[in-house]
């Protein structure tokens, strides 16, 4: 099935190559009679096929992503942990922050694996480099290698904005609390009217 | 083993009949005409040019301007605040694809009313261009049992899943050739667009698509003024009168300046994607060749753009 589609859209692509090869030139806003405002337009539009989004991109590179989804007043962290602080490295229940509860596999996690505890406002990988809240897909990305390759490409998750250029990024963060990530359920918005009842 | 790669998968079009006017209107026409003579008033100016209206194919450049702006002032003044009409070319070099992940998707419906709102579909009677599917996990894809009209407190429901359907953007569209004065047809880029103004309401396209994808205005469409998207394209969301068949455009008046469409912009698991199936680049096309791909109702080679594929 799958080579099926990938014929199917190969050869769309050729009858479009050649619809387009055959033709003469022709101004495209003259088909639409949209003449030089129309024409000006089209130039204003990417005309041309996307910017490669993700191919052969450096591990370290940034992808543009929307704000990490804090809770109001939590961030920066350092308000109230400061470099220097006694920390209790030891697995413990975590009064202060009581709505945090690991569920992820938490039998082998504690907090400290992700977070600093020197540099509170960041996070760390497995190797002990400090990154950014913005970059916390790095993190997820080292145990979901898979997805967060699919991410880049724009398979898993979302990507918002242009089809053919500029994206933004949903952080993994967005959907999946880091610390119980199985997507939450949602209220439905409301079913349609049955045929009988469209007046 | 028959290859089919061999044999001509697009279907060439059939040669141009021109496109005659739709003949049993004329007598209106002429009906019309005389009762404008008549009274002289600028409102059945309107009404005439309406009637006089080419086929979009066949407006010249100044006649397509003349339109547009026609269609502005008309909708402006009935919404009370401006509304733009435009009729933006395709793209050189882009024909669109549509991916939709069924291992993601949660039936939450979302996409359905972020298109009603995008593209001005009818609040009252109301008029859905998506319809989301809920069938058993066990029964895999069934048409059949499917139901549309699921009402649940959270979803997923335990068992269930869910398949979105709209317009399937054939590359053979069954709704094209059917169609007796060519109010429908198949942009390059690959987009199945309607004429509201040649339509003529007869709904042999709606028969025809093997999707139920496409909607007839039984009543006279309802938009509060201010719920109206401003933003209009002539072959795609501006306002629809009473009598004609509307449907999925792929978003024309956003994905033709670059954007995603809004069902992709609304769904809040990620299961849609869209992008340009000529480059090797998008995701559109990552996903045709790393996943395994489905299109709905193979056997029928209407060669629909629209694939559904499993994430996981
Ligand atoms: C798997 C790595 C990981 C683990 C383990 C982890 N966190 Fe987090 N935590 C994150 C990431 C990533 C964020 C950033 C979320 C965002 O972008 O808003 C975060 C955010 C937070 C926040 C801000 C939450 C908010 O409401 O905005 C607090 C507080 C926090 N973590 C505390 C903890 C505590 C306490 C633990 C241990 C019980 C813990 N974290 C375990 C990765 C982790
Ligand atoms: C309003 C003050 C405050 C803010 C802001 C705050 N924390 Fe905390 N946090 C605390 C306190 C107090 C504790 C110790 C609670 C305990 O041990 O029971 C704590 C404990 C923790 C722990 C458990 C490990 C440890 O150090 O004891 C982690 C991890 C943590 N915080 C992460 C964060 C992160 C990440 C942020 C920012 C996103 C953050 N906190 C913001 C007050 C704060
Ligand atoms: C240290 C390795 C590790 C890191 C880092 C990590 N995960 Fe996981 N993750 C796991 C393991 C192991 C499981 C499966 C066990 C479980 O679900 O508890 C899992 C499961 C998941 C699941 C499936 C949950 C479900 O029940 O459906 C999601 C979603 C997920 N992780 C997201 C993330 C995100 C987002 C991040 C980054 C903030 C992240 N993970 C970071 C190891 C990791
Ligand atoms: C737009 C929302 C969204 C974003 C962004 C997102 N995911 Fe997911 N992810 C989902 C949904 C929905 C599922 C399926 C439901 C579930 O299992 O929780 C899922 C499932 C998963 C799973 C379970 C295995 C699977 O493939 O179903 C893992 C692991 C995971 N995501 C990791 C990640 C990581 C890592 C990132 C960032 C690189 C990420 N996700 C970004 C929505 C998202």
């Amino acid at each position: 099935m799958r080579i099926r589609a990938v014929r199917l859209a190969v050869a769309a692509s050729a009858a479009l190559l050649l619809t387009v090869a055959c033709r003469p030139v022709q101004d495209p806003g003259a088909r639409y009679g949209k003449g030089a405002e129309g024409a000006a337009k089209a130039a204003g539009t990417p005309a041309t096929p996307a910017t490669p989004a993700t191919p052969a991109t450096p591990a370290t590179a940034l992808f543009p992503v929307a704000p990490p989804p804090f809770s109001d007043g939590v961030f920066p962290c350092s308000e109230c942990h400061k470099p220097g602080d006694k920390v209790n490295r030891v697995p413990h229940a975590v009064e202060f922050h009581e709505d945090i509860v690991l569920k992820h596999d938490e039998k082998n996690r504690w907090c400290l694996d992700c977070h600093d505890a020197q540099h509170r406002d960041k996070l760390h990988l497995a190797d002990g480099r400090l990154i950014d809240f913005t970059e916390s897909y790095r993190l997820c990305g080292q145990c979901h290698g898979p997805t967060l390759r699919n991410w880049k490409a724009g398979e898993h998750g979302k990507r918002t904005g242009s089809w053919s250029g500029a994206k933004q990024y949903l952080l993994c963060a967005s959907c999946h609390s880091p610390h119980s990530p199985h997507f939450k359920p949602l209220q439905p918005k409301r079913p349609p009217l049955r045929q009988e009842k469209i007046r | 083993m028959i290859d089919h790669a061999a044999a001509p998968l697009a279907i060439p079009e059939p040669p141009a009949k021109g496109h005659t006017r739709r003949e049993a209107l004329i007598l209106g026409l002429f009906a019309l005409a005389g009762a404008a003579l008549t009274t002289g008033c600028a409102s059945d100016k309107t009404a005439l040019d309406e009637y006089l209206q080419k086929h979009f194919k066949d407006l010249s450049g100044d006649e397509l301007k003349a339109v547009l702006a026609r269609m502005e002032k008309k909708y402006s003044e009935q919404y009370g605040k401006h509304v733009s009409v435009s009729a933006t070319p395709p793209l050189e070099g882009v024909l669109f694809g549509y991916a939709l992940d069924l291992s993601r998707c949660i039936g939450c419906r979302r996409c359905v009313y972020g298109c009603v709102e995008e593209n001005n579909q009818s609040r009252d009677p109301q008029t859905h261009w998506i319809t989301v599917l809920e069938m058993d996990k066990e029964g895999g894809v069934n048409l059949q049992d499917a139901n549309a009209y699921y009402d649940h407190e959270t979803v997923p429901a335990p068992g269930k899943f869910y398949m979105p359907v709209a317009c399937q953007h054939c590359e053979n569209p069954p709704c094209v050739k059917v169609c007796p004065v060519q109010a429908t047809w198949k942009e390059k880029d690959g987009i199945v667009v309607i004429d509201y103004n040649w339509c003529i309401g007869c709904r042999n396209c709606i028969a025809a698509c093997p999707y139920g994808a496409r909607r007839f205005n039984w009543g006279t469409p309802n938009i509060p003024a201010d719920e109206l998207n401003p933003v209009t394209e002539y072959l795609g969301n501006r306002p629809r009168q009473r009598g004609v068949v509307e449907k999925c455009s792929w978003c024309i008046q956003r994905t033709r300046k670059g954007l995603y469409p809004k069902c992709v912009e609304v769904c809040p698991v990620g299961a849609r994607k869209f992008g340009n199936l000529l480059d090797p680049d998008s995701e559109i096309r990552y996903i045709i060749e790393n996943k395994r791909v489905y299109i709905l109702k193979e056997e029928l080679n209407t060669q629909p753009k629209f694939f559904y594929y499993y994430g996981l």
